[in-house]
């Protein structure tokens, strides 16, 4: 059995989805998606431990060799990746039991959970598959699993949201499939190492300059850098608050491990940045994206809205390490992923607990919760000062790595850009934080705090923030050796 | 004579404008939903004359003949594509049912003036 | 109990009152027993490393390794213990303070201000025991944040507006100027610990390394010096205490401490004299201290009048540390204590004014001394030491600064800082004076007789303003711990 848990690792949850649709309740199928979930965090956990301990893992499915047949190829980027994407499952199901329940009509909620467990099926097979082709089909699997639980949201322009999602979302998985049928065109092949030695022996041709523009462009659209991020902000304010704590933490996240595998394992680092020049446009949409969105941020009313826009300016962060294309740059960026989902997580999950009670997420409606909810409200603020980067959390060492990148290659505005965003993230974080605690409450009836089902994930994840703040070794070992490998660096 | 026998590249490119242009510039959201088909229908044709190979047959093996066959991976890889725009194009039709319900109106431009009006 | 974990107890255990004020929350005297009860402890613990430290010994403690090469980790040494032997003692002094004031004027939130004071000091204590710069970063910052409740208390919206400027610029000079500087001193040195004599020496250019002295002096905001100074009056709207303890002693004494330890302990003396920017520094201080005077001759309410001294103050530190030699060190170093023990004294009696006689304009409180003799006494005695004469303890420190000029080789310096002792004793003097001579304006209430403010309050001012005087008499503690900071 532990020879197969690669591909256990994605059947198990591909399993459990129709097995939810079955159950016609919404506890049990709540119980399906915690079997998926806690599946899916063990196996995580013991095959990023066999990564460390052994190397890669190459898993054959099928027992047929590659590269006729597909292999899922575990590394260090994505066994992090795929402890990511199940750590955030593990925490949001349990939240999802009465969180699901408040907002969504009971007859829909076992097909919600089919949905969810696909979703995260979807994300995982990404994450570990080494067929390039197969991320197509995973990534449209967890896509169209997206679209259908951001459309259950309450509120009407949930379905338009979803709507726009699907048409950027599948302008972009179409951009990707040109860009595979391209490279397969020049080289015969989809496995992701067979496509990394071959190549550069066919990269004088033009075709692929253009498979790798398509790729960037499509995948860019995935991960919503600016100014392909629109289709974010209405996505993750109208879905419900399970959903959107779930896709915000993990479906950006395997977009930009896409982007990883993509550029520096397939095409390889020296391609992408020195002939196709990537960081000449990354660094600068980046740079964008922090800032503008950071500053939109500040002036929305809807707090979901206000940590989406936070959320494409923390992708941002992601990309600008990325973009530096050296050792540090990328083990920023990568250890970014991590201490992101751990902060947005968290904050989501804060404000969905603030759905649960008030049911609404406009800023108004947290007058006075410093008071009504204190221990949401903490969550909240401890979520927000990660984010704002105060050291002791994992954001700080997220900025620390990120300045010291831009400084390393002497780039002092990349620096600057960073210091800036960590303090126009204090301003829209104190925002929230004076309305909760200075503001009067100006809705007629008190409410109490959250249940305790709600509070403890929420709190899992904002201690999180701490832990790996002040024991950062595990995390930033973990994302230095996968920074190596993605720049063929000999450890 | 080289750029009429690149025919089939043509057709893909004219199929993904027309897709793209219908895609953007419709605000019907079932229009949209046909320009998107239209776009990845190009994709297919792309991929699947792609595998042909000039005087091959149909993947099919037949025994004990020195046969030339055309590549049947990327037949495979369409028939997956084809289920993903199946189900991408069911997804976004059951959305536009239930916006119909909730709004009315399936063009953009009425949803945006409701929605504004919030 | 071994040095090393002494210097952890001390940060932990103003942690451990506050638990404890937050459990007795529901009987208020318990509740403040646990304060004073704390703060007794506290400095008996201080004040146990003491002998240690006199001895040579540097105690070190790692807590925590963050990832290799940056860790959370304490450190006792002269200067730090210097710091925060003042701070641990003025808590106590402050608890009695606050007591008496919290109470007579009914404040709310009582629970919650105790408990933040206690975060507030063991953040104190945390910078001052720190062994490396990010230690001193992360217990900046929580003193950034543990403070903030603590200057909004209040709740109203100018509170909450005052909290806001507080907040920016303290978090945009620490996060944009000062962690910019740390990182880069880590990318230069390789390391961010502090070590006698400096980090820096022969890591980069003196054009560089120049640079890196300008982002750290203006990244620590909270050494106020101009123009990142607008926080420290906006924080006027907090309650007394807090303006007493925070804003004279701890919040600002951790700024100018920064100061110094980077000043002798990343760059080190004797690199910083090579410095194009150290002199240009010096003046920007220069500056800070007589634009901050003349400001506060324009302000009637005496709590923004003190503000603006504090800040004039606070660069005669900063401007020890940039003179970069051991007299302007020592000055500056022993500045802490005998600015500390002067301004709090100041504060502690605005608050008696406003608790007893509810004034807080200096020119409503004419004749008021004829009232409350004492409070105006030891506003004269505390006046003298800011203003550095005999029989006060700000003497002493004026006294090395100023050898500190001479050596560097600045006169100007050192006209700079006569004039200001001239402009102090003007705006300072002006209140006891007033009050003491000048007769009851109109519409003011007095009451007939010697009405002083409550007793612990009074107290409380009095301890100080003798303190000041003691310090004059007796500055060997202090002068001991700097000249070993020096010998280093």
């Amino acid at each position: 059995m532990s020879a197969n848990l690669p591909v256990l690792l994605v059947v198990v949850p591909l399993l459990c989805a129709p097995l939810a649709a079955l159950t016609r309740r919404p506890r049990p199928a709540w119980g399906v998606a915690m079997l998926a979930a806690g599946w899916a965090f063990v196996v995580s956990i013991l095959l990023l431990s066999r990564v460390l301990a052994q190397g890669t893992i190459s898993y054959h499915i099928g027992d047929w060799a590659p590269p006729w047949g597909i292999e899922y190829r575990i590394d260090e980027v994505n066994a992090f990746v795929v402890l990511i994407v199940s750590g955030i499952a593990a925490v949001v199901t349990p939240y999802a039991r009465r969180s699901v329940e408040r907002e969504i009509d009971a007859t829909r909620i076992p097909l919600f959970y089919t949905a969810y467990v696909l979703c995260m099926a979807g994300l995982l097979g990404i994450s570990v598959t080494g067929d390039v082709f197969n991320v197509f089909v995973f990534l449209e699997i967890s896509s169209l699993s997206a679209y259908a639980l951001i459309a259950q949201g309450p509120d009407r322009r949930a379905l338009t949201a979803s709507y726009q999602y699907l048409i950027m979302g599948s302008i972009g998985a179409t951009f990707i499939v040109i860009g595979i049928g391209l490279m397969y065109v020049m080289t015969g092949t989809l496995n992701m190492a067979d496509l990394a030695q071959r190549l550069p022996m066919v990269d004088a041709n033009r075709t692929i300059p253009v498979a790798f523009a398509f790729l960037a462009v499509g995948i860019s659209l995935k991960l919503a850098l600016f100014p392909l991020h629109l289709w974010l902000p209405n996505a993750y304010t109208y879905a419900p608050s399970a959903v959107t704590a779930f896709i915000a933490s993990t479906a950006t996240k395997v977009a930009v491990y896409m982007l990883l595998r993509f550029f520096f394992t397939i095409f390889g680092a020296a391609f992408a940045f020195d002939v196709m020049h990537l960081d000449r446009v990354l660094m600068p949409l980046a740079i964008i994206a922090i800032v503008t969105m950071s500053l939109s941020a500040i002036y929305q009313v809807n707090v979901k809205r206000l940590l989406a826009y936070s959320s494409i300016a923390q992708i941002g962060y992601m990309i600008l390490g990325i973009s530096l294309a050296s050792v540090t740059g990328l083990t920023a960026g990568i250890l970014h992923l991590f201490n992101h989902a751990l902060m947005k997580g968290g904050l989501f999950l804060a404000v969905g607990a603030v759905m649960y009670r008030t049911g609404s997420v406009r800023l108004r409606a947290m007058e006075g919760l410093g008071r009504e909810m204190p221990w949401t409200m903490a969550a909240f603020v401890l979520a927000g000062l990660s984010l704002i980067g105060v050291p002791l959390t994992v954001g700080f060492v997220s900025k620390w790595y990120l300045v010291l990148a831009g400084l390393e290659k002497g780039w002092w505005p990349v620096a600057a850009v960073v210091l800036v965003g960590s303090l126009l993230a204090a301003i829209y974080i104190w925002k929230v934080v004076e309305v909760a605690y200075f503001r009067e409450r100006s809705r007629e009836e008190p409410v109490r705090e959250a249940p305790l089902a709600l509070l403890l994930p929420m709190w899992i994840l904002v201690l999180a923030n701490y832990y790996f703040g002040m024991h950062a070794d595990l995390t930033v070992g973990v994302a230095h050796r996968a920074a190596q490998v993605l720049m063929g660096v000999a450890q | 004579m080289r750029i009429l026998g690149y025919y089939n590249y043509w057709v893909v490119i004219f199929l993904m404008m027309v897709g793209f242009y219908t895609l953007i510039s419709r605000g019907n959201l079932v229009k949209k939903l046909v320009g998107l088909t239209v776009f990845q229908t190009s994709v297919f044709i792309l991929y699947i004359s792609m595998g042909k190979i000039e005087g091959g047959t149909a993947p099919i093996i037949m025994q004990g003949q020195h046969v030339v066959y055309s590549n049947p991976i990327p037949h495979v890889l369409i028939l997956t594509g084809i289920v993903v725009g199946i189900a991408t194009t069911a997804v976004g039709l059951s959305l536009v049912v239930r916006i119909k319900e909730a709004y009315g109106t399936i063009e953009e431009d009425e949803i945006h003036v409701q929605d504004d009006v919030l | 109990m071994s040095p090393e974990w002494t210097a952890a107890v001390a940060v932990a255990l103003p942690l451990l009152g506050g638990l404890a004020v937050l459990a007795l929350r529901r009987w208020p005297n318990l509740r403040e027993s646990a304060t004073l009860v704390t703060a007794v402890a506290l400095f008996f613990v201080v004040a146990s490393l003491l002998g240690p430290v006199r001895g040579g010994a540097r105690p070190e403690l790692v807590l925590f390794e963050v990832v290799p090469g940056i860790s959370l980790a304490l450190q006792v040494e002269p200067l730090g213990l210097l710091f925060a032997l003042v701070a641990s003692f003025l808590w106590i002094i402050t608890s009695l303070y606050s007591i008496g004031y919290m109470r007579s004027h009914h404040e709310s939130h009582q629970t919650r201000f105790y408990f933040f004071f206690t975060v507030a000091i063991s953040a104190a204590m945390g910078a001052a025991f720190s062994a490396n710069l990010f230690t001193l970063f992360a217990f900046y910052e929580v003193l950034t944040l543990g403070t903030y409740p603590l200057v909004t208390h209040h709740g109203t919206d100018e509170a909450r507006r005052a909290g806001r400027v507080y907040l920016g610029i303290l978090l945009s000079t620490s996060i944009g100027f000062q962690l910019l500087a740390i990182i880069w001193t880590w990318l230069l040195a390789g390391t961010v610990a502090f070590r006698p004599g400096g980090i820096l020496t022969g890591t980069a250019s003196a054009g560089m390394l120049s640079v890196l002295l300008v982002l750290y002096v203006f990244g620590v905001g909270k050494a106020a010096v101009m123009p990142f100074h607008r926080w420290l009056p906006a924080a006027m709207v907090a309650p007394t205490p807090v303006s007493a303890l925070l804003h004279a002693v701890a919040v600002v004494k951790v700024g100018v401490f920064t100061i110094l330890k980077i000043a002798i302990y990343v760059f080190g003396l004797d690199l910083l004299r090579t410095l194009p920017a150290t002199p240009w520094l010096a003046w920007a201080a220069a500056a800070t201290i007589i634009l901050a005077s003349l400001v506060a001759f324009t302000k009637d309410n005496l709590k923004a009048r003190l503000a603006y001294s504090t800040i004039s103050q606070l660069s005669y530190i900063v401007l020890g540390a940039l003179l970069a030699n051991s007299m302007g060190v020592i000055g500056g170093g022993m500045h802490i204590a005998m600015h500390a023990f002067g301004k709090i004294t100041l504060f502690f009696v605005a608050g008696a004014v406003m608790v007893a006689a509810h004034e807080t304009e200096i020119s409503r409180m004419h004749g008021l001394g004829r009232t409350m003799p004492i409070t105006f006494g030891a506003f004269f005695v505390a006046s003298l030491s800011i203003i550095g004469v005999p029989p006060a303890g700000g003497l002493w420190s004026k006294w090395f600064l100023g050898l500190g000029t001479l050596e560097a080789g600045q006169k100007g310096l050192l006209a700079m800082l006569m004039l200001s002792s001239l402009l102090s004793l003007v705006y300072l003097l002006e209140v006891p004076v007033k009050a003491f001579f000048r007769p009851v304006p109109d519409g003011a209430e007095r009451a007939p007789g010697i009405r002083e403010a409550p007793w612990p309050m009074v107290l409380a001012l009095v301890l100080t303003a003798a303190a000041t005087v003691g310090l004059f008499l007796y500055p060997e503690p202090v002068f001991d711990l700097m000249t070993m900071v020096v010998a280093q």
